[in-house]
């Protein structure tokens, strides 16, 4: 009789389910998984001292590189933590933009979260139906801020600039029929704002198309329903914030229990789940991007209504416009100390969260009156929901870990810092 | 809700009298001071009074404030020295260093209560700066357990009683803790491939520490809190704190 004893296994940091460079140390009992051991950091940048090594505003780019596919909400609680100190409220039309674009992140984010889920259990096609609805929501973040996924458009008192009166097009080349090109840009002959509207109206039936391939599908339930069933009550203790929460039956979501910006003038739902296991977090998800489209339907139509300034006038935070610096002195003084030195936020300490794609993020920021952060933490939901897997995996077989590492929507430059 | 934080920071006052050191509100958020002796008490109490409610970690770090308030490439001395563009010259090593604050090290909670909305900032103290050590709430809120080893592995905080504190972010065989004020930002070593011995070998960093942009601090008078009512400001759109 040969002697029994658990295997211990590597997974990852090279797996391709382990999004991203997740390294598993599993304890096996056979199939079932007696411990899971995440070991992280393999992509720890150490963002927040750099960030205590610059000034204020230099820091918002790598904001965009924390959870790199929900940029712009990761800029957005940094930017709310400054404008606290500060003590400055961005015009009305930038709080609007900021919104509409939370709401697009969190459609792009939960695009790759539902697409790389389905590809690590099995669903080939859903992945590359999620990848071309993404590439249309790039090219808005493209077109208001030159970049397709580091924006650096949300600024301390506004965002960088309004919204482009013309959506780019396709330019003819010798790859492209004439028919191909008039069918690309069909819906780029107008504003950002039309190219935006006309996606909210196709989105609702692409999302039909991925719950048809999904929600009814037997092995897409046989790999989700019951696994990694979290209670209520452990979901609070663990931390847990956002859809894994919400997938848990608790009602709490920051847009509307903490409203930032103008969330308590949109009218939105917040989707909940009953039994805490995957398939219950998929379906919250999915559901929130409905809700999402909904929000930016209703920030298209406010701001088609509403021109106004998008940046507060105070130029000792916002940069001058550039007519203005060619002539006036005092001008271009201030769009010089502003990118040298940058600003001094009044010493004070504050934490700024939102609700992102993933949960709470949140920005505590400790300044001593200078131009540098004295510290600055960043609270990444995936970083708690990441520590919640060894729980959730004991006793799974070691597919569902793949599963559960797909639900938690981890991302690692958010992680690891 | 019709209780603000002011009332809620004073409730908090009349429970716990003198286990609180201070609580403060700024900003519309309010932060309360404990003493690391009496923690887990405050902490326990916090989660399980209906009063309060505390039933959520958002999250928990560490702070080195030994450099707090100190501003770099002070234009005085450069005067004397020339102009050092922010290099450290062997003359600073030789200058003693300012002997950091006692209470040096200080760990910062961040709780969050679902039925009644609120949030907490608590802050404790390590009394001792050259081994500070922080009773571990990670009986009281199981999410503390990775903050708590990010904060051990950054800082070198020990935790007293945490189960497995190990360290998280840094490579394996890391040596410090890189988020001390007095780690350097570009770190002790570096590696590269040897072909010679056909590995990776690390060695001392061959880079200067080198400041490109100043860290200053100055007295903004648009800030204070007694400032008089400047009518062109406010029609400019910024908002008074």
């Amino acid at each position: 009789m040969p002697e029994i004893r658990n295997l211990t296994m590597n997974f990852g940091p090279q797996h391709p389910a382990a999004h991203g460079v997740l390294r598993l140390v599993l304890e096996m009992d056979g199939e079932v998984i007696v411990r899971a051991d995440p070991h992280i950091g393999l992509l720890h940048r150490a963002t927040e001292k750099l960030a205590e090594s610059k000034p204020y505003n230099q820091s918002i780019g790598y904001m965009d590189r924390l959870d790199y596919v929900s940029m712009m909400c990761n800029e957005h609680a940094y930017v709310l933590a400054m404008e606290k100190l500060l003590g400055i409220e961005p015009p009305l039309r930038a709080q609007y933009i900021r919104v509409m674009f939370d709401e697009i992140t969190r459609i792009l984010n939960h695009l790759l979260w539902l697409g790389t889920h389905a590809l690590d259990v099995g669903a080939m096609t859903v992945f590359l139906y999620c990848f071309r609805e993404r590439e249309d929501l790039f090219d808005c973040y493209e077109a208001v801020s030159g970049a397709r996924m580091h924006a650096t458009y949300y600024r301390p008192g506004g965002v960088y600039r309004d919204l482009p009166e013309r959506m780019p097009q396709y330019q003819p080349s010798r790859w492209r029929s004439a028919r191909d090109l008039k069918r690309m840009n069909r819906a780029r002959q107008g504003s950002l704002l039309d190219f935006i509207e006309d996606f909210t109206e196709r989105f609702p039936r692409y999302i039909e198309e991925y719950e048809a391939l999904l929600t009814e599908n037997r092995i897409w339930k046989q790999r989700t329903v019951g696994i990694g069933v979290v209670s209520p009550e452990r979901a609070r203790q663990l931390g847990f914030t956002g859809p894994m929460l919400r997938g848990s039956g608790v009602e709490w979501d920051l847009r509307k229990k903490q409203p930032y910006e103008v969330y308590d003038r949109l009218d939105f739902d917040i989707p909940v789940g009953t039994n805490g296991d995957c398939y219950d977090r998929y379906l919250v998800r999915v559901e929130e991007m409905r809700q999402s489209n909904r929000i930016v339907r209703q920030c298209v139509e406010w701001l088609r209504a509403n021109p106004g300034p998008v940046m507060v006038a105070d130029h000792k935070v916002a940069p001058p416009p550039r007519e203005e610096m060619k002539a006036d002195m005092e001008a271009l003084i201030h769009h010089f100390k502003l990118f040298t030195e940058g600003f001094c936020i009044p010493e004070g300490e504050t934490y700024a969260a939102v609700e992102h794609p993933k949960g709470e993020f949140g920005i505590y920021l400790i300044s001593d009156g200078a131009n540098k952060p004295y510290r600055l933490k960043i609270r990444a939901p995936g970083f708690a929901h990441l520590a919640a897997l060894d729980e959730m995996a004991r006793g799974h077989m070691l597919q569902d870990c793949v599963a559960l590492i797909g639900t938690l929507d981890v991302v690692f430059g958010e992680i690891d810092r | 809700m019709a209780e603000t934080i002011e009332d809620g920071a004073q409730r908090l006052r009349d429970r716990f009298k003198d286990a609180l050191t201070s609580v403060v509100v700024a900003h519309g958020e309010c932060t309360a001071e404990v003493p690391a002796a009496r923690l887990l008490e405050v902490c326990t109490a916090l989660r399980d009074e209906p009063d309060f409610g505390f039933d959520e970690l958002i999250d928990l770090c560490g702070v080195d404030y030994a450099e707090y308030g100190e501003a770099e490439w002070i234009a005085r001395e450069a005067t004397g020295r020339g102009f050092s563009r922010g290099v450290r010259g062997p003359e600073d090593e030789l200058r003693e260093t300012p002997r950091a604050p006692s209470p040096r090290f200080a760990v910062v909670y961040h709780l969050l209560s679902l039925p009644r909305n609120r949030r907490l900032r608590l802050r404790t103290y390590a009394p001792d700066a050259d081994f500070p050590v922080v009773p571990s709430v990670n009986e009281v809120w199981n999410s503390a357990d990775w903050f708590e080893r990010e904060a051990f592995d950054l800082f070198g905080i020990v935790f007293e009683g945490h189960p497995d504190l190990r360290r998280i972010l840094t490579d394996y065989g890391f040596v410090g803790h890189p988020f001390r004020k007095d780690f350097p930002l570009s770190g002790t070593v570096e590696v590269r491939y040897d072909p010679e011995r056909a590995r990776v070998v690390y060695e001392p960093v061959s880079i200067e520490p080198r400041v490109l942009v100043p860290r200053v601090i100055r007295h903004d008078h648009r800030y204070d809190v007694d400032r008089p009512e400047d009518e062109g400001r406010e029609a400019a759109g910024t908002k008074r704190p």
